[in-house]
């Protein structure tokens, strides 16, 4: 606890939910962690982010540009690293956020996320717990406050600065170490014996978009609604 | 020759609070201008005129001497301001200046850059607003930055200029924060006016801005990750861009909050307060601050005693700070260089429902008139 009572719960929380920050939510140092907005250690952050993503129905990964390109050292292997990580999440799905101008006259749901249109992509696949990691902090933040607005989504935040008041489970300062700490964590509960929602699901789904091009088909994005 | 080529690299923490210290008897201008020395500065763009003050023209000495990397003059304010609009997203340290009328020119600019989230100190000298025109000290300006989305800091002093200057871009490039720095002083009291400054060796500097730590992709077209232009959302879609929006803005609002531990740690906390457990107590900030002291220490002369709290900080404003501040007192006055009297009126919004003291509307003075101690004494004893 922070002395402060303010809960970053999963929404729907309405149409304008207030920033977190400006209800007394403050980030945690180095070795901590937020959960709901309150402060908790590294370990017992990590516990709740991988209980949720074994737990909640379509889990998904949604990767930013940070990790998506082998921009300097090291990212390379926190890419591999995220790999990692989702090959631990049966039933998970991977859909980028590879780029934060608006897209229109619509996003196609099954190929990215947007922040300017988050939601469609969380409503089109009935995400109910998300992992965002690569993403610049302003878009992250951005697209956190809207999820939490219009959906009942369970927002992780692996952030490689100081981490976001606005997810529900987040921890700053993140690299490849915290991911793997965070995959370690889900092997660890599957040990405990916590049986995954998606256990009979092996590996990485795809969406239909995925699916196409990975047969090497035609793709063409999902049909605007009129 | 002694330019930044020669510099140390030191941290913040060390060149503003660890580092010995001379003292040199220097103009509010000179004392600027010794922090951006020291303040790594890649460019300075300006539109120098006067009656603003010689700053400009003293950073520009700054580029002769090759303390910073380069200089612009652009053709007016709007010039000035949008130029480092592009110089802060190319994710070099950047800085400008301005006053009064010229501020109020460029205050369109100025108030987009929060929203694109870029790193800069603006310095103020604040001056009337025309008309009519006046080139004397009066710091209404800041009234229009209250809302502008800025990080905006009021100086006491030649000695806080320069403080928190150099405090300025360290708050500023802090990724949850990203976000423009203004550092005002009350022009002419400060910047023209020699006072003494305790200042660290010129042979120390920060650390360069780290611009691919922020909470924005800059633009820089060799790397992939920031090919992608960090382009504004349009709204010409739907709900859910109107939506984007609103959260973009309240993004800036927690951007603040989220200052607010980075402002306090270096220039030393939002406020300074002095005597807390008296009963009548000054609120003031800017040169208002150092009249006050004046007057307490008058009025202590008279077996009076009487509070004073510096705020520091108009953004984010010190609102806990205040409250706990202000928690005994009975009678507050508010002594001010403008007119309309923001800050008494950000005093009475803070402290609604958290004190019962009587807050006096005043004392102000406008228009370049200098605010004398026995008008504050008059205002803090009226009651009596």
């Amino acid at each position: 606890m922070n002395g402060n009572e303010y809960r970053v719960k999963p929404g729907p929380e309405g149409l304008l939910p207030p920033a977190a920050a400006c209800c007394g939510v403050v980030l945690s140092e180095k070795g901590q962690g937020l959960v709901e907005g309150a402060l908790k250690s590294e370990n017992d952050t990590l516990r709740v982010m991988a209980r949720e993503l074994l737990t909640r129905q379509n889990p998904t990964i949604f990767p930013g540009p940070l990790v998506l390109w082998a921009w300097r050292e090291g990212v390379a292997d926190k890419a591999a690293s995220v790999l990692e990580l989702a090959h631990e999440i049966p039933g998970v799905r991977i859909i980028p956020m590879p780029d934060y101008r608006p897209i229109y006259p619509k996003i196609d749901p099954e190929a990215v996320i947007n922040p300017c249109h988050p939601n469609l992509t969380i409503w089109h696949n009935k995400i109910e717990v998300c992992v965002f990691i690569g993403v610049h902090c302003h878009f992250a933040n951005i697209t956190l406050k809207m999820i939490r607005a219009g959906t009942n989504c369970y927002t992780i935040t692996l952030c490689h600065e100081a981490g976001h008041e606005d997810s529900m489970a987040s921890l700053p300062f993140a690299d490849a170490n915290q991911v793997r700490a965070l995959t370690e964590t889900i092997r660890q509960l599957k040990r405990e014996g916590l049986r995954p929602r998606y256990a009979d699901t092996p590996g990485i789904l795809l969406t239909a978009a995925q699916e196409a091009l990975s047969q090497g088909l035609v793709w063409q994005p999902a049909p605007v609604a009129q | 020759m002694a330019n930044t080529v020669n510099q140390r690299v030191v941290t913040p923490e060390h060149l503003l609070f660890e580092a010995p210290r001379t003292k040199a008897f220097i103009t509010g201008s000179e004392a600027a201008s010794e922090a951006v020395r020291r303040a790594n500065v890649d460019i300075a763009i300006a539109y120098p005129i006067t009656p603003q003050s010689e700053t400009m023209e003293r950073i520009g000495n700054l580029f002769a001497e090759g303390y910073i990397r380069d200089y612009y003059r652009a053709e007016d304010e709007v010039g000035a301001f949008s130029a480092i609009s592009g110089a802060s997203r190319t994710g070099v340290r950047c800085m400008t200046a301005s006053s009064g009328p010229g501020l109020m020119r460029g205050l369109e600019t100025i108030a987009s850059w929060p929203g694109h989230r870029l790193p800069l100190v603006f310095l103020i000298m604040c001056r009337v607003i025309n008309a009519p025109l006046s080139i004397q000290p009066d710091n209404l300006e800041l009234d229009y930055m209250l809302t502008s989305g800025n990080i905006l800091l009021h100086g006491e002093n030649q000695q806080d200029f320069f403080d928190y200057t150099l405090a300025g871009f360290a708050i500023s490039e802090k990724c949850e924060v990203t976000l423009p720095v203004a550092v005002a002083v009350d022009g002419f009291f400060v910047t023209h006016a020699r006072a003494w400054v305790e200042m660290p060796s010129a042979e120390l500097k920060l650390p360069p801005r780290d611009c691919y730590s922020e909470a924005v992709p800059m633009i820089d077209n060799e790397n992939p990750p920031v090919r992608i232009a960090r382009d504004a959302p349009i709204q010409k879609s739907n709900f859910i861009s109107y939506q984007m929006h609103a959260a973009w803005q309240q993004e800036i609002h927690a951007a603040h909050e989220r200052s607010r531990k980075w402002v306090s740690r270096y220039i030393n906390g939002l406020v300074e307060v002095v005597n807390p457990e008296a009963e009548t107590l000054i609120v003031a900030s800017g040169s208002a601050v150092s009249q006050s002291r004046e007057a307490l220490r008058q009025a202590e002369e008279m077996g009076k005693k009487v509070g004073l709290i510096k705020v520091k900080s108009l953004r984010p404003f010190p609102t806990a700070e205040l409250r706990a501040a202000c928690r005994h007192a009975k009678r507050i006055i508010v002594p001010e260089f403008n007119c309309p009297g923001w800050l008494n009126r950000e005093v009475r919004a803070t402290l609604y429902g958290h004190s019962e003291a009587k807050i006096a509307d005043g004392p102000r003075v406008y228009g370049g008139i200098t605010m004398p101690t026995e008008l504050i004494l008059e205002w803090l004893f009226k009651s009596e």
